[in-house]
């Protein structure tokens, strides 16, 4: 008798999975990263992670990027820019409203802006703001920005995460209940495990294709694997452990996309503390690192040579590679030189990813033959804002910097590198003002030769996105032009 | 007499055996600071990830270092922390033992131990991690960390082992006559619990061994560029599908020694418990 219940069960249990196979296409997805977010206000922190959940998903700006890095109408449906620059006058889009009801208006937008410009503003990138002496409500649908001098990038400036509108009704719970304009709406965030996005039906564009989406935070480059295989996540955006790749890749079950990334990875010298003060200890660094040698053994391969900081795949990039070219010999004339024939000691402080720890055990066996011995500390990645970033106790670290277009933080003498030219400020003086596309382009292109000509910093990387997911996700950005994961095109292919 | 306990420590396969095994790891970490088959330092990219083959016995590393170099350097971090954190549980431990023996039932004895209850009621392993957290990771605080976790075990043997000494007739003997305390225990004491320190010290070497293999693969141990087994478990961890023999080679060092040394510690509790020997027989 309980045999047949027994067999009776199983039988129903298989109907149930066919079903299961049988039905329409999925309309939810799983999405593993590796960093969860602190918090999600894109508005008041540096964190990448933030970004890479909430932008374009739940937040928009007056403008956006697009998959390819092109600036395009975000909430501003239109823009007229006066004769001498300074003057944008944007035209917002009709009936946008927020998640929990309100409209979005031109006093929105003011409302985002001057919090993010005002004196105690919390914002990661004040720079982008800084330029903004008023911000006018014309009508609701219109507002006025007027700026110091004409900016060329202002409308780029407007597109980062660091921008998005926010509402004044929803910003008090911002850090844990986001309510932006975008086609998800913020549902439910389980601190340590998983953020879900649910679909906004009242979108006034485009509707997400999914009805659901969640990001799983999984640290551990193993569990990341094993969840991707055991198709526990059905997508991995920055897949932590490049050697597992080609396995994935070898697997029709996935699918395997190698996109490029704002992510300049760079030996990052502190070039305030003795040795590094001296151009030439800097200049037989960039000559003791073999790059293709870091890239092989760190990244298995994925990643773009380097020279200066600026990302290879912009139209005004110049590959500066040969002037730090690998010579080991030129490295240890130049410090003996320097009067370091017998070397010297200094730190290595190595955040988490892969392409640190590892990167930096090989900088450290490449900087040994030249003499230069390395103590290495792993830090944490609080352990390393706190020392590095903003203690600025560090000789050398390893980091990559995913902001789209951020060789401005060379202007800045006070960033942790601590790299102080008053002629590079110049050039970024320059840069702001100008707004002929020409000329901004041979200023971007000398910006480049400067900081690649001083050294400033060891030039290793342009770190490549590296995703996996299931083959039937279709939608996905091809390359990262900014750190976002866009899931409103997103759908399952049956 | 010596020779007779040669005889018989040859017949016990099992102090062979262990022996056997701890020796080659012994003599691996004292050969490789003479010579090594490939400098642990020299990094070869291009030849990464190979499996074993007449120039690499062992295959290379993620970083296309040679395997076998690595183990034998790396045996040498090993055995220097088991090494100096069985020195440390023994000369804290045996001194807090023999005093808390001689004063049974004291205040003294007390405090020293339920303070080797309260260490011995922390998970070890968490509170080294606790330690190479707060102070920085380094083989010096791995070593500081197990070492303490050494001490309540040395400390309770020598107390138990010196309480049914302290009751024996020539111990009497030597207080009529006059001995102090500290004498006794050093002169009358001492000796007759060294072969049970032994055992114990073998054994502790081993879990020796181990934590510190635990506390590298966290990345809390021995600090790159210096070889460690358990980081070079940790390294391989995520290659074990594509290179196998980058975990597998590791592994089976930490095994052996660990599987050696304790069986040492078998074979010696045998050796020097003739009641044992006599069952055996």
């Amino acid at each position: 008798m309980e045999h047949v219940n027994v067999t009776r069960g199983m039988a129903s249990m298989l109907a149930l999975v066919a079903g299961v196979g049988m039905a329409q296409a999925k309309t939810d997805i799983v999405v593993g990263m590796q960093l969860e977010p602190p918090h999600l206000d894109p508005t008041s922190a540096a964190a990448g992670a933030i970004d890479e959940v909430l932008y374009a998903n739940v937040f928009e700006g007056l403008t956006r990027f697009g998959p390819d890095g092109a600036v395009n109408p975000g909430l501003a449906e239109s823009w007229e820019i006066s004769e001498d620059g300074t003057v944008y006058t944007f035209k917002l889009r009709e009936g946008v409203t927020f998640h929990d009801g309100s409209t979005m208006d031109a006093e929105d937008v003011k409302f985002s802006l001057d919090r993010a410009r005002a004196a105690d503003s919390a914002n990661a990138q004040k720079a982008l703001f800084a330029g903004i002496t008023d911000v006018e409500v014309v009508d609701p649908q219109t507002v006025k920005v007027t700026l110091e001098a004409a900016n060329g990038s202002f409308l780029f400036n407007m597109a980062w995460g660091d921008a998005v509108i926010v509402a004044p009704e929803s910003i008090e719970n911002i850090k844990t209940n986001p309510v932006g304009t975008g086609a998800f709406k913020f549902d439910n965030w389980v601190q340590g495990d998983r953020i879900d996005i649910v679909k906004n039906p009242d979108y006034w564009g485009e509707p997400a294709k999914l009805d659901r989406a969640t990001f799983k935070f999984i640290s551990d480059p193993t569990a990341a694997f094993a969840a991707v295989m055991a198709e526990d996540v059905h997508a991995f955006v920055g897949f932590p452990a490049p050697e597992n790749l080609p396995q994935f890749d070898a697997d029709p079950r996935f699918q395997v996309l190698i996109g490029s990334t704002e992510g300049e990875t760079i030996l990052s010298t502190n070039n305030k503390q003795a040795p590094f003060d001296d151009v030439r200890v800097r200049k037989a660094l960039a000559h003791a690192i073999d790059r293709q040698a870091i890239i092989d053994g760190a990244m298995f391969g994925y990643g773009t040579p380097i020279g200066t900081h600026f990302a290879p795949h912009h139209p005004d990039y110049v590959d500066l590679t040969a002037n730090s070219a690998y010579d080991p010999e030129l490295a240890k004339s130049l410090l003996a030189e320097a009067g370091f024939a017998d070397g010297f000691t200094t730190t290595l402080k190595l955040p988490p990813p892969a392409y640190a720890r590892r990167g930096g055990e090989i900088i450290a066996s490449q900087l040994r033959a030249v003499g230069i011995e390395t103590e290495i500390s792993n830090l944490e990645w609080a352990q390393w804002l706190e020392q590095v970033f903003t203690g600025k106790d560090f000789g050398l670290t390893i980091v990559s910097h995913t902001e789209p277009m951020d060789i401005g933080i060379y202007g800045n003498p006070e960033y942790y590198f601590q790299y102080d030219d008053a002629d590079f400020q110049q050039i970024m003086t320059d840069l702001t003002a100008e707004s002929d596309p020409a000329a901004r382009s041979a200023l971007m292109k000398q910006a480049q030769e400067k900081i690649s000509a001083d050294y400033v910093n060891g030039y290793l990387f342009q770190l490549a996105a590296l995703r996996v997911a299931n083959a039937k996700v279709v939608g996905l950005w091809e390359n990262m032009p900014t750190q976002a994961n866009d899931l409103t095109a997103v759908y399952w292919q049956e | 007499m010596s020779a007779a306990v040669l005889r018989v420590a040859l017949g016990n396969r099992t102090l062979v055996i262990g022996l056997l095994l701890s020796l080659v790891f012994v003599g691996a970490a004292l050969v490789s600071f003479a010579w090594v088959p490939q400098d642990v330092g020299l990094m070869n990219i291009p030849e990464r990830m190979k499996p074993p083959s007449a120039a690499h016995p062992l295959g290379t590393d993620h970083f296309g270092r040679d395997i076998l170099s690595m183990i034998m350097v790396g045996a040498r971090t090993s055995i220097a922390v088991a090494v100096v954190a069985v020195v440390i549980g023994m000369g804290l431990g045996v001194p807090l033992g023999l005093a808390a023996a001689v004063r049974r039932g004291s205040l003294l004895d007390e405090v020293i131990m339920r303070g080797n209850d309260l260490v011995f009621a922390f998970p070890s392993l968490l509170i080294a991690i606790m330690i190479t957290a707060v102070f920085g990771p380094s083989a010096l605080n791995a070593i500081i960390a197990i070492g303490i976790f050494n001490i309540p075990v040395f400390a309770r043997l020598t107390r138990g082992a010196a309480l049914s000494l302290w009751t024996r007739d020539y111990v009497m003997a030597a207080r009529v006559a006059g001995k102090g305390a500290v004498r006794i225990s050093a002169e009358h004491i001492l000796p007759n619990v060294t072969n049970l320190l032994i055992v114990q010290g073998t054994i502790q070497f081993s879990l020796g061994i181990l934590a510190e293999a635990a506390l590298s693969y966290v990345g809390l141990g021995a600090q790159p560029p210096i070889p460690s087994w358990g980081r070079m478990l940790a390294d391989s961890q995520t290659m074990i599908s594509i290179a196998p023999h980058m975990a597998i080679f590791p592994g089976m060092a930490i095994l052996l020694t660990v599987l050696g040394l304790n069986l040492m510690g078998d074979g010696l509790r045998d050796l020097f418990d003739p009641r044992i020997r006599r069952d055996r027989r």
